[in-house]
């Protein structure tokens, strides 16, 4: 048997405190929050580097007429047939909508104006980047997403090819150069189906309906309308190839990330469109100060 | 037997040095140093998931590594601009383990793709090289019209590699060639490779779990090892020498894979998922 002193036990250090449930579940919230907040900051971080680099290869050399021209006809000719219908049937749909609050003001000739106002300040570019979105953007995300998945744009840079020169910038560039012609046709067209429906179907006489619009929209209103959406069109082939070019993994993947490219193009023109909608108006009354159109007078 | 005693001496075309890849807190590659000689064949073994193809992606600079440098004929890779990379990767050739052929485009388009992007000669001369290029692999005219999707896999790899050749690589690397192809068109892949070897003054190196392919085109073959297996500081690289020395390594874990043996692994994996 060994002699000697018994090792004497170290004190054993004290336990941390058990958590209760509710303190638990606290942290884990602000935990939650905090990965929210780091996850965003890295998307909108990567989001912008992806757009930079965009426009470096789009100041540094133009993609050749090959890759352009189908990305145009895809974007701009495609498009066409459903940005018209649903042009026309939003001009409808606000001859319905705001016929009956007018006819109690007694105001209904006035309708011209505020459909034909509406739709070149607000729908029509809204309608117009809400179509591209979703028919062009979800398809770009997909395409691109595929081309990930399946290592094609990885072939692409180890031939010596820039994905995003070859890739992106013909997207960004048919997306805004084209959105402003579709707007102008979901325009055009929601002026003919809300024209048709108050004259032919409300009633309203045809000459105050002209007269009326024509006082009330501007160049400048058009103008406002177009600028909107030149930024839409490019916020959606922005969002709809970074989703692409970080697709994950599989069909589950390529499926999210052409979901993900609608919805984050969708909150996007929403939230540009109420920054440019401020940023608009006050260039407008700034260079106008005096110059105040009221719906009630004239 | 391929001439390797002269190669080894001379200056590597392409070095690896104390290479790390991790991917969020996964470490998929731990301290990979190689030195490729110009000319040599290197074969890359290994089990699923031990970071064959992130090596490969690596030597071109598809992925950025998190320390470490490749070198290729004195340029750090992962230093140099954009432009210079681009002028870089024209000097390689890369055959996809699933051939990344542009299925929006015919073969003709996908052959001819990086001479159009990258040369200036007419379009004569560039559909004649097409044709030659495809007759190289062993793929007659009339395939120029089809899509990708239209091919057998064995086809599209022979495009693949006819694509990669179109620009004369000096380096040519190769994912996995041989997987999901039969035994025959695995034996067709590997002659081409010796075949592509013979004809253009080529450096390649093939990732490949395929024994048979190791051992038929490579001068040298380098196996790893999954970093998540290993113990403390044990090295990746399990194994680094001639094809002909697999037999002799006394590594249970080398011999194994060469072996294609599964061992105690079936307990270590039901142990893993805690069953």
């Amino acid at each position: 048997m060994a002699t000697g002193t018994a090792p004497t036990n170290p004190t054993p250090p004290p336990r941390p405190r058990q958590l209760t449930w509710i303190e638990e579940a606290f942290f884990n919230w602000i935990a939650d929050w905090g990965t929210l907040g780091i996850e965003f900051t890295i998307a909108v971080g990567d989001m912008s580097l992806f757009a930079l680099r965009t426009m470096q290869w789009l100041f540094n050399r133009l993609p050749k007429r090959e890759t352009l021209v189908p990305n145009f006809y895809q974007v701009g000719v495609m498009s066409l047939p459903v940005v018209a219908l649903t042009g026309t049937f939003i001009g409808m749909v606000l001859a319905v909508q705001s016929y009956f609050q007018f006819r109690q003001l007694g105001l209904e000739t006035r309708l011209g104006a505020v459909i034909n106002m509406t739709l070149v300040r607000e729908l029509g570019p809204v309608l117009a980047a809400t179509m591209l979105a979703g028919r062009v953007g979800s398809a770009m995300a997909a395409e691109l997403g595929t081309m990930r998945v399946t290592e094609q744009i990885d072939a692409l840079d180890s031939m010596g090819t820039n994905p995003i020169h070859y890739l992106v910038v013909p997207r960004f560039l048919a997306c805004v150069i084209l959105i402003p012609a579709l707007t102008v046709m979901a325009d055009f067209m929601g002026f003919v189906g809300g024209y048709f429906y108050s004259v032919n179907i409300l009633g309203i006489d045809q000459h105050y309906y002209m007269y009326n619009s024509e006082q009330f929209v501007q160049s400048w209103d058009i103008f406002y309308g177009l600028i909107k959406s030149v930024f839409f069109g490019g916020t959606i082939a922005i969002v709809s190839c970074h989703r692409g070019f970080h697709c994950e993994a599989g069909a589950e993947g390529v499926g999210r990330a052409a979901t993900a490219a609608f919805v984050y193009s969708f909150v996007f023109i929403l939230a540009i469109d109420l920054a440019l909608g401020i940023g608009l108006d006050s260039i407008y009354n700034y260079m106008w100060p005096d110059h105040v159109v009221s719906i009630s007078g004239g | 037997m391929h001439a390797r005693l002269e190669e080894d001496h001379s200056e590597p075309i392409l070095d690896v040095d104390s290479l790390h890849v991790q991917f969020g807190s996964q470490t998929v590659l731990r301290d990979i140093s190689i030195k490729i000689p110009r000319g040599q064949t290197l074969a890359i073994i290994g089990e699923s998931g031990c970071g064959k193809t992130v090596l490969l992606k690596t030597m071109i600079a598809l992925i950025r590594p998190t320390q470490g440098q490749v070198t290729f004929e004195g340029k750090n890779l992962h230093k140099i601009s954009e432009r210079e990379l681009t002028k870089e990767r024209i000097r390689y050739g890369f055959v996809f383990q699933g051939a990344a052929l542009f299925d929006s485009m015919t073969i003709g388009q996908n052959v001819a793709f990086p001479l159009k992007q990258h040369t200036r000669k007419p379009i004569e001369e560039i559909r004649q090289i097409v044709f030659g290029l495809l007759a190289d692999v062993g793929l007659p005219d009339s395939i120029v019209w089809k899509k990708p999707a239209e091919l057998s896999g064995g086809m599209q790899k022979r495009v693949g590699l006819a694509r990669s050749l179109a620009l004369k690589p000096e380096v040519m690397l190769y994912d996995e060639p041989t997987t999901g192809l039969d035994p025959i068109m695995s034996d067709v892949i590997n002659e081409l490779i010796l075949r592509t070897r013979s004809r253009y003054p080529v450096t390649s190196i093939v990732v490949t779990h395929d024994m048979r392919t190791a051992r038929k085109v490579a001068d040298r073959v380098l196996m790893l090892y999954p970093a998540s297996r290993l113990k403390g500081d044990e090295p990746q690289i399990l194994y680094d020498g001639p094809p002909e020395g697999l037999d002799e390594c006394t590594d249970r874990r080398v011999t194994q894979f060469v072996h294609g043996e599964a061992g105690e692994r079936i307990m270590e994996m039901r142990e893993a998922a805690g069953v």
